[in-house]
């Protein structure tokens, strides 16, 4: 019988472990003044320090050691007043030194953590995610495997290295193993990188584009028997490009290993890949043997020894940690959990910050980017941000609030804006939008409506206020809509002897 | 009794891809064990109170700008290449890692 | 009248007081050079179009009365480790055969910005690692005053082209005693400046943090001008030291030792030494008390150890900076017939491209290193270094500058050690301390050997980045012998010359 992740997780118990990668985004790389654009033609942004010629000598990148604290202050980290590069030493083609020069027992950051709230059945719950290091190394060449039936390593007749990407500064981080998570794994796992993933762009560090490869993400998942307090053989999931990848993929190799140790089969330890489509993951390189990778402190650099007036000033650098701000955002806006949650699911916590802090009043700003504007966005399939600037948006509220204009006739000027008919100004100008509010002019319309229906005027001089409806909507359409309701409504009851 | 076997210096010559024939590992086995014979007095002085000196130097903080150079062009970086295509380095196939 | 056999000072002067062109010294080089290499087998690529092209530069630039560095239009030699744009650079290896860099080491960028003239490159042991030039994938090179014996390795080519008058100067790599020791069997001076001293970018590397570029010429001045052409910091080399270069020629030109203390190594002294070694290095001292400088005895009890470190960190650093040479970027390439992997042509390669010395080194590099030999191998050989490093700061207590023999025996028959790893090593006996320590020597001729007629070399050895004191004790003690024997010690050698 094959236990489906309900049966499997009532059984046995996961062990999570992440490793996370993020791409710096330093112009230049780690170790040379090579540029790190995405996207360049093969093999053009190399020199003989990143390609591994002979008699190459690396120099570090100061940004990225600055980048590297940063992320290890937001993470809670101690910086290590000591640390030191190291050499990995392993082949691979994409590898130009055979050697990675990365950091192994002396990393510059360490004891760190994340706390990272999920929705359990119980509610929220908040989990500690312990982060062991946080260290420097280099990225490697990309290689494009050709021949073969797939296209992909198995089975392929040679292979194509480019190495633009080769010494791109890379930033690992290690999470101590995370027990207790239970079922809940997975949604673990996928808010931690989420909330790592906020952080790093808070911090302006990194593209962290999953998609792109600048933020990775590696989960470890070991199980054993519920209780038992035993830790089972772990594998080790790579491949993994999205936020949903983390989730699928620890679901699919918890129920994986489960069902293995149901059918008396043990785990092996082992690297495997996580297939898009199937949401399976299938095995890649035996961790069997591990690999000997001879550390020693590499000997062309010196060591990194922070101070402690450095790391004040990069802490002092340290904006806001985005769940931290998300809470107060939403305490100052005394909004319900839901609307919070679709702002930021929508990705418009930011716009509608920067709408409020240039005068608009708060409700209107969030209604207006969740409503309206999402609405014109998803028709036009763009994000809503790259349609109207907040400027304009806060522009539009305040013509509202000061009753210049109503929101229907705002909705237009939004519309005009966002076709490209100029500001709101001119929007407003060009189609002739303006709410008239002058008394005169009203009376002139509200007489011609009490012209126009006797009977109803006569109705509201004997005390039937809801008749007033008709000829007020008779003056909104004489007036095209550009009326102020309110206004109208106040000097027709007025002037019929009900105001 | 030897410090390094033939296997030893079998699995050393993985480690470090060196292809050695039979008679190569047999040899190599015996000047190692020779040297590793000789050299192992270093363990007699390396007492625990000693700290290693890995570099003569007692800098640190050596780090660049963040500031882009010119780069090799494609056609200097392909030029040492036993073979290229695509503007790439073509090297044989990767096997038996997947 | 100036000629090959003059100095590189005397060419200069000749040069500068335009009594010959850069081209008419260039063009009787190459003629030398043509006439005996066949006999000496010191080079390995003679540039004879880009030397010409060089000298005939400079006399332009000399014509126009622009300014020029010291050693302007005077003819070098370049060991065959240091990388020459668009020239081949092989490493004394088969694994790098034809291999033309796309860039120039900083050194050989310095002497061309200098307007040295780059003859051709030098014959050496394998990636620098031998004491005889015998594990040269090229053949050996012979010492120009006996061919039946090694001129010393592993910068032997650059030793017997500046001792058989090919060039009147030459670099060098001292890693153990690779330019020391040659300069020794061959009668020439050889420095091996500080470490950080002078760049290593473009140096391919063996051991990273014993491996520095050094000047070899026939006199203490020639080799203290061409020192200050190339010392300095070079912002590519995160080793290279950040200080003005030690003013080497003005202490090459005091010929004062009055007052000076001088250690003699009690543990470099003894039966270890042949007699007429022992004999020469007793006269310089006799010589040097004469001059006004005062003997004192100082111990050095590690140094004993300092062989057995040294072949263990060297061989550990090179087994990673070696990985490089895979076939995949550059340099030889065996069994890629389309049916072999990358790991098969790699392993393929590297067997059939490294010499014997070289894979021996590798191996046991690769050992040292690995997971559970750590400590007791490379952990400790670094232990052994902060003993000898000790050792040496507190004999610099005592004496201003130390001296010893620098190599056991006069130079050794070629076959004579090349089966016995262990008695090649011990060439480097009282070399290797100085690498491990960082500090920088000299070797200074003193004298033939009775029993052979052979020349002896004097190590002169002083603190950390004061270079200027062994230049200081070897111009003064130059002098002296050149008084007492009313000639240079080269016009002892044979004429090549002759049929």
């Amino acid at each position: 019988m094959t236990l489906d992740y309900a049966a499997a997780t009532n059984k046995y118990e996961p062990t999570l472990g992440l490793e996370v990668h993020v791409e710096l985004n330093t112009n230049s790389k780690m170790f040379c003044s090579c540029a790190t654009e995405f996207g360049a033609s093969p093999n053009t942004q190399t020199c003989p320090v990143c390609l591994g010629l002979p008699g190459a000598l690396p120099v570090v990148n100061g940004k990225a050691i600055e980048s590297t604290i940063l992320i290890g202050l937001a993470l809670n980290c101690s910086i290590a007043p000591y640390s030191r590069f190291a050499r990995k030493n392993y082949f691979y083609p994409d590898m130009p030194k055979n050697f990675q020069t990365s950091q192994y027992d002396e990393p510059i950051c360490v004891d760190g953590y994340l706390d990272v709230e999920i929705e359990t059945d119980e509610g929220p719950k908040t989990f500690r995610v312990d982060i062991e290091r946080v260290h420097m190394e280099e990225d490697t060449g990309k290689s494009l495997h050709v021949g073969g039936s797939t296209g992909r390593i198995h089975g392929a007749e040679y292979s194509l290295l480019d190495y633009n990407r080769a010494g791109i500064p890379l930033v690992e981080i290690v999470t101590r193993i995370i027990p207790g998570t239970g079922k809940y794994a997975p949604q673990v796992a996928r808010a931690y990188v989420t909330q790592l993933r906020d952080i790093l762009r808070s911090l302006g560090v990194s593209d962290v584009k999953m998609e792109q490869g600048s933020l990775r993400c590696d989960a470890n998942v070991s199980l054993a028997p519920i209780g038992s307090g035993l830790l089972g053989t772990r594998s080790e999931t790579k491949n993994v490009n999205s936020l949903r990848s983390v989730e699928r993929a620890l679901t699919g190799e918890i129920e994986r290993q489960a069902n293995r140790l149901e059918a008396g089969m043990r785990i092996i330890q082992e690297t495997r890949h996580f297939l898009e489509e199937s949401g399976l993951t299938r095995p890649g390189r035996s961790k069997e043997q591990a690999e000997d990778y001879r550390y020693f402190p590499e000997p062309d650099l010196v060591p990194v020894t922070p101070d402690a007036k450095w790391i004040e000033e990069l802490r002092a650098k340290l904006p806001e940690n985005p769940a931290d701000r998300r809470k107060r955002l939403q305490k100052e806006w005394n909004v319900p959990d839901s609307e919070m949650n679709s702002l930021i699911n929508a990705e418009l916590v930011d716009v509608v910050e920067e709408t409020i802090k240039l005068g608009a009043e708060p409700t209107r700003a969030r209604t207006w980017w969740l409503g309206e504007i999402s609405r014109l966005a998803n028709e036009k399939e763009v994000a809503p941000t790259t349609l109207i600037s907040t400027a304009f948006v806060a522009e539009i509220i305040a013509l509202i609030t000061s009753g210049d204009l109503t929101d229907k006739l705002a909705r237009q000027v939004v519309e005009g804006v966002v076709n490209g008919e100029g500001s709101p100004k001119e929007v407003i100008e060009k189609r002739g939008l303006k709410v008239v509010s002058d008394d005169s002019a009203l009376m002139v319309a509200i007489e011609a409506a009490i012209a126009a229906q006797p009977d109803t005027a006569e109705r509201i001089r004997g005390g039937n206020i809801p008749a007033a409806g008709a000829l007020i909507g008779a003056v909104m359409k004489a007036t095209g809509g550009q009326a102020d309701a309110a206004k109208v409504r106040e000097l027709l009851l007025k002037h019929l002897g009900q105001g | 009794m030897a410090a390094i076997s033939r296997d030893d210096v079998a699995h050393l010559a993985k480690l470090a891809r060196i292809e050695m024939t039979p008679d190569e590992l047999d040899h190599m086995a015996t000047e190692l064990d020779q040297i590793l014979g000789a050299v192992k007095r270093v363990q007699e002085v390396a007492t625990a109170d000693i700290p290693p000196t890995s570099h003569p130097l007692s800098m640190s903080n050596i780090f660049r700008a963040d500031v882009v150079k010119p780069s090799l062009t494609n056609e200097e970086a392909l030029s040492g290449a036993p073979a290229q295509a695509e503007d790439r380095f073509k090297v044989p196939q990767i096997l038996g890692e997947e | 009248m100036t000629n090959i056999y003059s100095t590189a000072a005397e060419m200069a002067a000749a040069l500068d007081k335009k009594e010959i062109t850069s081209v008419e010294l260039t063009k009787a080089h190459l003629e030398r050079i043509s006439a005996v290499d066949g006999k000496l087998n010191a080079f390995l690529h003679v540039d004879n179009q880009g030397a010409l092209e060089q000298a005939a530069a400079v006399d332009a630039k000399r014509a126009k009365g622009e300014s020029l560095s010291p050693l302007a239009g005077v003819p070098i030699a370049v060991k065959d480790i240091l990388a020459q744009k668009g020239i081949p650079t092989t490493a004394g290896s088969k694994i790098l055969e034809g291999w033309r860099p796309p860039y120039d080491s900083t050194v050989v960028a310095k002497l061309k910005a200098a307007g040295v003239v780059i003859l051709g490159k030098t014959n050496m042991d394998e990636f620098a690692m031998g004491s005889s030039t015998e594990n040269s994938a090229y053949g050996t090179t012979q010492n120009p005053w006996d061919l039946t014996r090694t001129p010393g390795g592993s910068s032997g080519g650059s030793a017997a082209a500046v001792a058989g008058f090919e060039a009147p100067l030459a670099i060098g790599t001292d890693t153990g005693g690779s330019i020391r020791q040659p300069a020794a069997l061959t009668g020439i001076v050889g420095v091996k400046p500080t470490y950080g001293g002078v760049s290593r970018y473009g140096v391919i590397a063996y051991s990273s943090s014993l491996d520095q570029v050094g000047p070899f010429a026939r006199t203490v001045l020639d080799t203290a001008l061409l020192h200050e052409a190339i010392a300095g910091h070079d912002e590519r080399d995160s080793t290279s030291i950040d200080a003005p270069v030690p003013q080497v020629v003005a202490a090459a030109k005091r010929l004062d030792v009055k007052g000076m203390k001088i250690g003699v190594i009690k543990e470099l002294s003894g039966s270890g030494f042949q007699a007429g070694v022992s004999a020469r290095i007793n006269e310089s001292i006799e010589l040097l008390v004469a001059a006004g400088a005062e003997i004192v005895e100082v111990s050095c009890p590690n140094f004993e150890y300092a062989l057995a470190a040294y072949y263990l960190i060297a061989p550990s650093e090179a087994s990673s900076n070696l990985a490089r040479f895979d076939s995949m970027r550059y340099g030889l390439r065996v069994g890629d017939d389309g049916s072999k992997g990358a790991e098969e042509v790699m392993s393929a390669t590297r067997e059939a491209g490294f010499g014997k010395e070289v894979k021996r080194r590798i191996i046991l590099g690769t050992y040292a290193l690995s997971s559970g030999y750590y400590d007791a191998y490379y952990g400790s050989a670094q232990k052994v270094r902060t003993l000898v490093k000790r050792d040496f700061e507190n004999a610099f207590t005592k004496a201003d500058v130390l001296i010893s023999p620098v190599t056991p025996t006069t130079a050794f028959k070629i076959g004579e050690k090349s089966n016995d790893p262990v008695a090649m090593y011990l060439s480097d006996i009282a070399t290797i301390p100085v690498n491990m320590a960082g500090i920088g020597g000299m070797s200074l001729p003193v004298g033939l050997a009775d029993e052979d007629g052979l020349p002896v070399g004097l190590q002169i050895m002083a603190p950390f980045m004061k270079d200027d004191l062994f230049y200081r004790v070897g111009g003064t003690l130059e002098a002296a012998l050149l008084s007492k024997w009313g000639k240079p010690i080269l016009s002892n050698a044979p004429d090549l010359a002759v049929k």
